[in-house]
């Protein structure tokens, strides 16, 4: 399911809200996602999940080219860790197949 | 402080003028059907924040950790989440002296 499936599925259900309204409901939702993570902070969807920043201590890797040695610097990347509901969910609809 | 569905209604709220039964239910809506689609076996691709992908583990030997019992895990299917580039990139400068 990509973004834009997502919102027509959305906008069928809902039938209050206007195509539009929907579009960019989902669109300022995932904004404001990356905004708390961009500022460090985290998000919790009870039922869904979490998400945090995990570190990445600097490291030194190699250009695959040329194998020089290049220096990374320390970084952080996005973590998501499902909730119970949506690990329980998944895995009955699997087992049941 | 953690960023919650609530706040994500409060947002919709003031920045779009859904009232706030709407906001809501929308912001319940979107969560609801992520899950929905992951529960179909549907991998979902939410272009410019991430993907959320499906594995299927197969059994592996494990431990109660407090008891040192050794049990087998079941097989079992896991969602992980794969941050697209451009999320990645907002958060890779992030300097934040907190280990969050």
């Amino acid at each position: 399911m990509t973004k834009s499936e997502l919102i027509e599925t959305l906008a069928a259900k809902q039938v209050q809200l206007t195509y539009k309204d929907i579009d960019s409901s989902v669109k300022m939702l995932l904004e404001h996602m990356s905004d708390a993570l961009e500022s460090g902070e985290r998000i919790e969807i009870r039922g869904f999940g979490s998400f945090s920043l995990h570190y990445r201590p600097p490291r030194t890797g190699r250009n695959p080219k040329t194998g020089d040695p290049v220096s990374l610097p320390a970084k952080y990347v996005p973590h998501f860790k499902p909730g119970k509901e949506l690990r329980d969910r998944v895995n009955a609809a699997a087992a049941a197949k | 402080m953690a960023l919650t569905k609530a706040a994500m209604a409060e947002r919709l709220f003031a920045e779009l003028g859904l009232n706030k039964r709407e906001a809501k239910e929308m912001v319940d809506q979107f969560f609801e059907e992520v899950r929905q689609a992951l529960e179909k076996g549907d991998q979902v691709k939410l272009s410019g924040f991430g993907n959320f992908d499906l594995r299927n583990k197969s059994e592996r030997p494990g431990r109660n950790p407090k008891t040192g019992e050794e049990i087998p895990i079941t097989a079992r299917r896991v969602v992980t989440f794969r941050p697209g580039q451009k999320l990645r990139a907002r958060v890779e400068e992030y300097a934040g002296n907190n280990d969050s």
